[in-house]
């Protein structure tokens, strides 16, 4: 930011008349706002490391989830959840979760997933 | 498994070592200490929590009967060497000095990994945090709770570009507390602030789950700003978005934690800065919880200048509140902390804030006047600079402009604050937006899942898609072991076994067997000269690799202390050393009682031509703690008293005791006095009547029975050695 002296004093007077409960609710106020448009943004987006969390509560080592969420990744299907990859993998196989994942982790199945999510289009 | 030990041994990190693949934690979740008042003796502690079953007390509680009062916060200490294996043992004695709340630092450069570290290789200025590290810790600690009888809680950071990951192992892993705040991600790893946010909110539903503890990252504010002060205002903003993100996220209040440190040290006015500043604080976020950490900004070399800093910090918990309270090492400003300054920080804060115990019940803060002038000051600064980051366009914009630790006192700006592109750093585009179709089958998992099109009852509990995920079902978690051949912790405890099981000894202040050690040396000289005067002096004494640690001008011609460290490269055989006899004693209380019921008379002097009295003053008055003090009555004969007037002063005043000093062991005179002692009590009749003790520099208890005394002491010996021996022997006597 630009250098600014201080200029406190005149910024404050809207402040002056308030008394010190109102200028606690006014702070907790303000950071609500602040607040708000990054719990938006959170609830709407993921990352390759919220995947492969997601990867280890459902079984997988740190290593496997890892090479998992790079296929995924590579094939833009991060967006679809890495979980959910793994888990219409199984169903369609009818394999066990662990299994599922480990047919993505050497790159089969991307076309079926593809296929599923219609991401040719 | 067997999940007590007991004080006389030793943790065999081995043993812990062993079927880790199947160790689960006893526990998830932060714990609180019982807080209320304690009557321990003749005092009641009113800011207090219950005594641990096992400990060691401040070392003048020897004179309070070894009471060991716990305050009411639960007390951190950092401990992470770069070898998780030896920090195990400085946990153990840590909880022993009252620690509950035990902090691992990571190694540098693991917040820059994408991804889990696993295996135990060696770290630097901190250890590499893996699963098989943690789960090694948290089963030493689940020990070490049961043994001092109260919760440890073991922490931390969920910080880097594998927050959501480091957050989902340590939910598994039963770790209570950890660091979480995207601001210190943005401002101090350069890790992108979209990326940041993102995976927080994730690594918060996650911790939220766990009923961790969090503390946030404001406090680095004050390490990194040039004047510390002056960021005040913005400390309280970076708490608040903070701690309203998690709250929003989930976390309960009573867990989120807020890092305060008092940015100012003396020799500025310490309190007249920081005490406005811990009031201003604890009002607006009155909320949440306040982990008061030590100032680490104004640290230098000297670890007395330190511990007063953090003294004067223990001030401020108590004159407003602490619901943890963190220590800092006093060595932190010249090395990674040792294990004997990770203790004096402990018993720094037990002693501080034991000796400030209701403090509030005594003194107020003034409800005028400058306090509260200067903690509106600060408050509505910190309001005005929110008002200033919404008016920019929020969070991002502002941090872009460069808003955040400049060293101007908001709203004064000068320029230098740190500025981040919002589409740079580490992780820069890896943000991904989630489809309508998006799904994630696990628990406490955050944000949009569209768990719905495949089982609506499952909205509220994804997981059961998969018919549970690791946090239902532990036995899902994989664990990794070793990825490395060449450094894990196999290869590094072979190395130093001879130290374990080998019967030998070094020297230690971190690792075992390092072999460090600290001379401190003062010089009548100018410090340039003492400085390669004291190199020289730790070469004469066999050290290798010395180095000067600390340096301090006593007077700018008269002399010079320098403290030089160097590592002592020699073993010590443990089954060739000679220990001194025990010298078994009585508590107080019991000695006081029997000589109540049983009076005891002494008569005692210094033997034939010695004038040496210091030795036995000691041991008699009841001013130094001698026998006196315990209720015994003694009568002094003063000096070279002949060997002959001991029995016969002891028969005229009808006394039990005869206590000879002798000092003098030229041509074996003590020896020689005992016996004579011996002999003329045998010939007046009272030597079985008679208790005979002999003392001094060079007496031995073995010397002394040898020549026919019922007991000899040496060196270092207290009132309370005698008078028990005294007890004990007079009990026989009297039963024959």
């Amino acid at each position: 930011m630009k250098e600014r002296v201080d200029d406190f004093s005149t910024r404050r007077t809207h402040l002056e008349g308030m008394s010190d409960a109102e200028l606690k609710s006014y702070f907790l106020e303000l950071s609500e706002k602040l607040v708000e448009p990054l719990l938006d943004l959170s609830y709407k987006n993921t990352t390759k490391s919220i995947e492969r969390s997601v990867l280890l509560r459902m079984g997988f080592s740190s290593i496997e989830a890892k090479g998992i969420v790079e296929i995924i990744n590579e094939n833009n299907l991060l967006s679809k959840g890495a979980g959910h990859c793994v888990y219409v993998v199984g169903q369609h196989k009818k394999i066990d979760i662990h299994d599922a994942g480990m047919l993505l982790a050497n790159g089969e199945e991307i076309d079926y997933l593809m296929e599923y999510f219609k991401v040719y289009e | 498994m067997n999940n007590t030990i007991k004080p006389n041994e030793k943790l065999d990190v081995r043993e812990i070592l062993r079927d880790l693949e199947n160790y689960r934690p006893n526990k998830r979740g932060w714990v609180w200490r019982e807080v209320g008042p304690q009557k321990i003796g003749e005092f009641t502690y009113v800011q207090a929590s219950p005594t641990l079953k096992n400990f060691v007390p401040l070392p003048s509680a020897r004179n309070i009967g070894n009471i060991d009062p716990q305050p009411d916060a639960v007390i951190t200490t950092e401990i992470a060497s770069g070898r998780f294996e030896d920090d195990i043992r400085r946990m153990r004695m840590a909880a022993y000095h009252g620690a509950d709340h035990v902090m691992v630092i990571r190694t540098a450069g693991q917040s820059h990994f994408d991804g889990l570290l696993e295996g135990t290789p060696q770290g630097i200025g901190g250890i590499p945090v893996t699963r098989k590290q943690i789960r090694a810790q948290r089963k030493a600690l689940d020990i070490i709770e049961e043994e001092v009888g109260r919760s440890i809680n073991y922490h931390s950071y969920v910080s880097g570009v594998a927050g959501p990951e480091i957050a989902v192992m340590f939910t598994e892993e039963g770790v209570n507390g950890a660091h979480q705040d995207p601001q210190y991600n943005v401002l101090y790893r350069n890790i992108n602030a979209i990326r940041s946010f993102v995976d927080a909110a994730e690594s918060k539903k996650v911790m939220a789950y766990a009923g961790m503890a969090q503390i946030d990252g404001a406090h680095n504010a004050n390490a990194t700003a040039r004047d510390a002060w002056k960021v005040m205002p913005e400390l309280l903003v970076q708490h608040i978005i903070n701690s309203k993100f998690s709250e929003k996220i989930g976390i309960l209040k009573e867990n989120i934690c807020l890092s305060t440190v008092p940015p100012a040290a003396s020799p500025t006015p310490d309190l007249k800065l920081n005490l406005p500043y811990a009031v201003a604080l604890r009002e607006f976020l009155s909320d949440y919880k306040m982990r008061a950490q030590m100032n680490t900004k104004y640290m230098d070399s000297s670890t007395r200048e330190a511990t007063v800093t953090h003294v004067l910090n223990l001030l401020i918990s108590r004159l407003t509140s602490a619901d943890i309270q963190s220590t800092i090492t006093p060595d932190e400003g010249r090395n990674v902390p040792w294990h004997i300054y990770n203790i004096e920080a402990l018993d720094t804060a037990k002693q501080a804030m034991v000796g400030m115990d209701d403090l509030l019940s005594m003194v107020n803060l003034k409800k005028d006047g400058y306090l509260q002038d200067k903690k509106r000051e600060i408050q509505e600064r910190s309001i005005l600079m929110m008002e200033e980051i919404i008016e920019m366009g929020g969070y991002f914009k502002a941090v872009e402009a460069g808003m955040f630790v400049d060293s101007g006192e908001y709203p004064a700006r000068n320029g230098d604050g740190i500025s981040r592109d919002i589409n740079g750093g580490v992780g820069s585009g890896t943000v991904v937006e989630r489809d309508p179709d998006y799904m994630a089958p696990v628990t406490a998992h955050y944000g949009y899942n569209n768990i719905a099109q495949y089982n609506k009852d499952f909205e509220s509990n994804p997981s059961l898609l998969i018919d549970g995920c690791t946090f239902e079902k532990p036995e899902m978690i994989k664990f990794i072991d070793e990825l490395d051949e060449t450094d894990n912790v196999y290869l590094r405890m072979d190395k130093t076994e001879k130290y374990r099981s080998g019967g030998l000894l070094k020297p230690e202040v971190e690792w075992l067997g390092d072999g460090t050690v600290v001379v401190d040396l003062f010089f009548p000289a100018n410090i340039r000269v003492a400085e390669a005067a004291a190199l020289e002096t730790g070469k004469k004494m066999n050290l290798v690799d010395v180095e000067i640690i600390h340096k301090e001008v006593l007077h700018p011609t008269e002399g010079s202390r320098i403290q030089i460290k160097g590592t002592f490269d020699f073993d010590i055989k443990i089954d060739e050393l000679v220990l001194p006899e025990i010298i078994k004693s009585h508590s107080e209380d019991d000695v006081i009682n029997y000589v109540k019921l049983n009076p005891i008379k002494v008569v005692a002097g210094t033997a034939g031509n010695d004038e040496h009295s210091v030795g036995i003053r000691e041991v008699l008055d009841i001013k130094h703690g001698g026998v006196e003090k315990y209720g015994i009555k003694y009568e002094y004969l003063g000096t070279s008293v002949p060997i002959e007037k001991f029995v016969d002063a002891a028969i005229e005043t009808n006394s039990n005791v005869i206590m000879m000093s002798t000092i003098i062991s030229h041509d074996d005179t003590h020896y020689k006095s005992m016996k004579k002692l011996h002999n003329y009590a045998i010939e007046k009749g009272v030597r079985d009547k008679l208790i005979l003790i002999a003392g001094g520099t060079q007496v031995t208890p073995e010397i002394a029975r040898k020549n026919s005394m019922d007991q000899g002491f040496g060196r270092g010996t207290k009132g309370i050695h005698i008078a028990s021996f005294v007890i004990d022997k007079h009990k026989e006597i009297n039963s024959k």
